[in-house]
């Protein structure tokens, strides 16, 4: 198995003193894994290396993915305020050198499938937090990435449009089958979407732990319900709670 | 309505005290004219100080327009390399702190001692400039992080990253540059009549100047009334178009 990225004895040195590393880190094609842990463990920076927006200062960072197979959605939309949803969604194609025409077919498609039919004019502002998340989603997706990077995506939405954000990623991944890593502060969310939570713990950034999450690729409504979800949950709670104390 | 409310019975109660102190201490007109004389003397000289607002009106505005070429094409050179940005800065905030009518008889010397028309633009441009400049620079280097780091992401050219990354959202900071800039070229336009003189067409700093030689103190605040106005007017509607160039922007 070729891993679509991967980060060897990775470590990072910052002059303000936040480091990360060493970290390893594998992804198989296709996986949804989950990076928790408190802030400042360099969970976001794990993932930018991955996205190759930076460089660690030792260790090797590979990526299968190249430039434009990899996406990125952040905490914020980011959507450019002067764009409407469809041009802003367009943009990554239309950067590529896709024609206009075509790039905006494909963002109309991208942003129907995140249920933005109806917004395809709407501009930022117009937007509720959970459609521009929506927005940024479907512009992360338009471009068929092999690589799907979440910072902390739903931070800023209330519970039920988490919930509902959380379902539309799933099913998107489960239908482009891009490989998937979102940061995350909410164990419950990690176990609900992750075939592997991987738990970081701070000063400097380390992997503490993994657990691989049972249960359909395809998580059933009623998965946090369940006994699987219960164990795992617990498990990366335990994990999350060891590192913690060990850091304190 | 309160809050137009408030002010209008402030300027009315302090114009009303005026007016009373003005007769009962029997104030000379030279020295403090009552309102009302105010008033007569904006009546009977109002198409003149018309025709002279315009003339201070056009010239700040040409200044604005010279001044914005100006100071757009150099912050775009100065934000595409630090080095310029390094050289030119100390140089802009020199220009900016130094006395208006303190550079007057040199842009009066350099204009022509014929031209004084052309010295007053060239001053009230180089007021205006330093608002252009900062706001158009700050706004090129605004860009939100996340969003260049999408544009590295995808593999955006320089120029693709210009175009349509820092330009657009440079938007917001020129327009406030341009708002602040329009209020600095009048004031610039009538320092600088008062310096450098008048041509042709002659300014409100000109009949200000006029009347107070002749010390018509009326005139001189029908005059000042009229530069008021002016200046309002014109805050008033880069307020209005800043608004709606800023919901084109981003779309509402």
């Amino acid at each position: 198995m070729t891993a679509i990225a991967s980060l060897t004895r990775v470590e990072v040195d910052y002059a303000r003193g936040c480091a990360l590393g060493p970290v390893d880190l594998a992804l198989a094609p296709g996986e949804i894994v989950a990076l928790v842990g408190p802030s400042g463990c360099g969970k976001s920076t794990a993932l930018r290396l991955l996205a190759g927006l930076e460089q660690p200062t030792r260790g090797t960072v590979t990526r299968a993915a190249g430039k434009g197979q990899t996406s990125v959605v952040f905490q914020a939309h980011t959507l450019a305020p002067w764009l409407s949803a469809r041009d802003n969604v367009a943009l990554p194609l239309e950067l590529a050198g896709t024609s206009k025409r075509e790039a905006q077919a494909a963002a109309d498609e991208a942003l129907r499938k995140v249920g933005l039919a109806a917004a395809l004019n709407a501009r930022p502002a117009q937007l509720s937090g959970g459609m521009a998340m929506r927005a940024a989603l479907a512009r992360a997706l338009v471009t068929r990435p092999r690589l799907l990077l979440l910072d902390e995506p739903f931070a800023a939405l209330d519970e039920i449009t988490r919930r509902a954000l959380a379902d539309d990623v799933l099913a998107l991944a489960a239908e482009l089958k891009p490989t998937v890593v979102f940061v995350t502060h909410n164990v419950e969310e990690a176990v609900y979407m992750a075939h592997r939570v991987v738990v970081m713990t701070p000063g400097p950034g380390r992997i503490a732990g993994e657990a691989a999450i049972d249960g359909p690729v395809v998580r059933p409504p009623d998965f946090r319900t369940t006994e699987p979800f219960r164990a795992a949950a617990e498990a990366v709670s335990t994990l999350l709670a060891q590192a913690t104390e060990r850091a304190a | 309505m309160k809050r137009v409310l408030a002010p209008l019975i402030l300027i009315t109660a302090l114009l009303a005290g005026w007016e009373i102190a003005c007769r009962v201490l029997a104030v000379p007109a030279y020295l403090l004219p009552a309102p009302s004389g105010i008033w007569q003397a904006f009546l009977a000289s109002w198409p003149l100080l018309l025709g002279s607002a315009w003339a201070t009106l056009s010239t700040a505005l040409l200044a604005l327009v010279i001044s914005s070429l100006v100071a757009c094409a150099l912050a775009l050179a100065v934000s595409l390399n630090s080095l310029l940005e390094d050289a030119v800065r100390p140089i802009a905030v020199t220009l900016q702190v130094t006395p208006l009518v303190a550079i007057a008889p040199l842009v009066t010397i350099w204009a022509g001692i014929d031209h004084p028309e052309r010295a007053v633009i060239g001053l009230a441009a180089v007021v205006a400039f330093f608002p252009i400049f900062s706001g158009a620079l700050t706004g090129l280097k605004s860009v939100d992080p996340d969003l260049a780091r999408l544009f590295d992401l995808y593999g955006a050219s320089p120029w693709q990253r210009l175009v349509r990354l820092r330009l657009p959202s440079a938007v917001p900071a020129l327009l406030e540059g341009h708002k602040v800039a329009a209020g600095l070229a009048v004031i610039g336009a009538v320092v600088a009549e008062f310096v450098a003189g008048s041509g042709g067409a002659q300014g409100l700093a000109w009949r200000i100047l006029e009347a107070y030689n002749r010390l018509q103190t009326a005139k001189v605040f029908a005059a000042l009334a009229a530069l008021a106005i002016l200046g309002v007017a014109l805050h008033a509607l880069m307020e209005l178009l800043e608004r709606r160039l800023l919901a084109v922007w981003r779309g509402r």
